[in-house]
């Protein structure tokens, strides 16, 4: 089993490798990923998800972010995991510091019922002292309502 | 500048009047019950005696005029120029240019220390008002100032003064995404502020103890364990971590008495409120459930504490016992309900205000009647009262603009609404924590 599973990764490894060499070569700039790399999750998989005002629940779009995390890191277990969780502005300091961890603990709990065991995972909560980016309308806000998946 | 420890003030010793009469216009005394009322105009006299004496006197008339309830007369205008500490003034002077209350005072040398005697005449009457003698060591001077400013304020207004008081805050500086937070104390006139974090981490919501002698507040920590409460000297800066939970502890405030601190602390993803002891370091769990519960204050007799949840599906005030249990809604209006503080008098819990887009702050009563607003802005936030329980602290943040954070300021607000003014810090500065008085 192990071995098929190993073939089938590799498999998904060398069409992730074609497709990013064929957008290398729609734009030449850009310089090549490692697979397994921090680089290679934050661009290809995606190391956020986003939420709504005041809510914590993880959305669908969040669902399919957490589902591409889950895979790369069952595949690249050398990482040790932090899940930052942040707010939007538009709150109170303490509330949101709850509010993020919150966040943070379900992005968390997503990941553990996708296979990654607990103890790999560790959360913390920012509230809104760590904008990102720095703004002053729905925009920005939204991009600031979010739970990031940071390694180490 | 350092502050200074176990400073002594020796002082309250009367000094006699003398008399005369005469008729009236503006009255030396305000009706504090009443919803409006005209700044009580007072000349204060440059004190005698010694160079420092200007500077005391400076001291006094912008606490009196900052409170928004006196109006210091310019001493450009003042007529009788030979008015001394010892003999009454030339009353017809003093009403002349409109004068209610006239304070004059006398600087001396004592031993090492500087003795400082003022009295106030009250001008409508014809007699003297009020007299107090004070002797600290001379580096004490601001104090004395604002004890002889709480002194006319007690006399004119029949409450309690603040103007011998501190101001805990947040001071921030460097870009939005990567803020510099650190813990300042300063005197509640913005003067002698200092830093009491190094700002290496971030470094939020600053409490007082009722002696001034501690602070607590939540930290980051270097690595990425999750932020924390601690306790610390305020004299000796030396501290230490408040309990040593697994999961985040955060919005910590001081009992009453001192003796405990209640704050939040989160175990996956629940945040619920605990008590601990601050010498034994006992801990009493006081909510749990799935909610978050945060922010709470103990009332000032110690028996309830006042607690921001969102148990009821968006946060909202909630009163309990001070030992947990009998949790009761106290907020009902349209928005969100959060920070409450409560008064020192015990007669309202401020708070945090967002309705829509707009934040605001506001008093209810503790049985949430009498709802309302004292400011609102873009982003206002987080209430301290001012000891005598008439004045409130808040800070206000602009919106970002460009990438670039908006700046973040103190204010004071009177509890009627009125006399809103910045508290000047070095610069950006939020998370206010009024003192009590400072001890003698």
């Amino acid at each position: 089993m192990r071995t098929i599973k190993a073939f089938a990764a590799m498999a998904v490894m060398l069409v992730i490798a074609a497709c990013s060499s064929q957008q290398e070569a729609a734009a030449p700039a850009t310089t090549t990923v490692t697979p397994g790399s921090i680089a290679d999750f934050r661009q290809n998989v995606g190391d956020r998800v986003f939420f709504d005002t005041d809510m914590s629940n993880i959305r669908e779009d969040g669902r399919q972010t957490l589902n591409r995390q889950a895979e790369w890191l069952k595949k690249y277990t050398n990482y040790q995991i932090t899940i930052a969780g942040h707010c939007d502005e538009r709150g109170t300091r303490e509330y949101n510091l709850a509010l993020g961890e919150r966040r943070a603990n379900a992005a968390k709990q997503y990941l553990v019922a996708q296979g990654i065991p607990a103890q790999r995972i560790q959360t913390i909560s920012y509230g809104k002292e760590r904008p990102d980016p720095v703004g002053s309308d729905e925009a920005a806000w939204a991009r600031n309502r979010r739970a990031v998946t940071e390694l180490q | 500048m350092m502050l200074h420890r176990r400073s002594t003030i020796l002082g309250g010793a009367a000094l006699a009047a003398g008399a005369a009469a005469a008729p009236a216009h503006a009255q030396l005394t305000i009706d504090m019950t009443r919803p409006t009322f005209e700044p009580v105009p007072i000349a204060i006299v440059d004190f005698a005696g010694d160079r420092v004496g200007a500077d005391i006197a400076n001291v006094v008339r912008n606490d009196l005029q900052n409170s928004g309830l006196f109006r210091s007369i310019p001493p450009s205008s003042f007529i009788q120029r030979d008015v001394n500490a010892g003999t009454p003034p030339r009353f017809p002077d003093w009403r002349q240019i409109g004068a209610a209350g006239v304070v004059v005072g006398q600087v001396s040398q004592a031993g090492g220390n500087i003795k400082v005697d003022f009295r106030l005449w009250d001008v409508v009457v014809g007699n003297q008002a009020a007299g107090l003698s004070f002797t600290s060591q001379p580096a004490n001077w601001r104090r004395l100032a604002h004890i002889i400013a709480d002194a006319i304020y007690k006399r004119v207004t029949g409450e309690e003064g603040y103007f011998d008081t501190r101001i805990a805050y947040v001071a921030e500086s460097g870009p939005g995404n990567a803020r510099v937070k650190r813990i300042a104390i300063m005197d509640q006139d913005g003067a002698n502020n200092r830093y009491i974090t190094d700002g290496r981490t971030i470094a939020i919501t600053p409490r007082f103890s009722p002696t001034l002698q501690e602070i607590v507040y939540m930290a980051y920590a270097e690595d990425r364990s999750p932020p924390r409460v601690y306790l610390q000297n305020v004299d000796s800066g030396r501290r230490e971590l408040l309990g040593n939970f697994p999961g985040m502890s955060f919005a910590p405030r001081f009992s009453p008495d001192g003796t405990k601190v209640v704050m939040s602390i989160s175990e996956n993803g629940q945040s619920d409120i605990y008590e601990m002891d601050v010498r034994g370091r006992a801990l009493r769990r006081l909510t749990n459930t799935p909610a978050i519960d945060t922010s709470p204050c103990y009332s000032n007799d110690g028996t309830q504490i006042v607690f921001n949840s969102d148990r009821g599906g968006a946060q909202q005030l909630y009163v309990m016992s001070a030992g947990g249990g009998g949790e009761r809604r106290i907020s009902f209006g349209d928005g969100r309900y959060a920070t409450p503080v409560w008064s020192p008098r015990g007669d309202w819990i401020a708070f945090t205000k967002i309705t829509g887009g707009s934040f605001g702050i506001g008093v209810m009563r503790p049985d949430g009647g009498g709802e309302r607003m004292l400011a609102s802005g873009f982003l206002v936030e987080g209430p301290t009262w001012a000891p005598n329980g008439r004045v409130l602290a808040f800070f206000r943040q602009q919106p970002s603009s460009a990438g670039r954070a908006g700046s973040v300021t103190l204010h004071q607000v009177d509890i009627t609404g009125r006399f809103e003014r910045q508290i000047p810090t070095p610069g950006d500065a939020s998370d206010p924590a009024w003192s009590p008085l400072i001890p003698q």
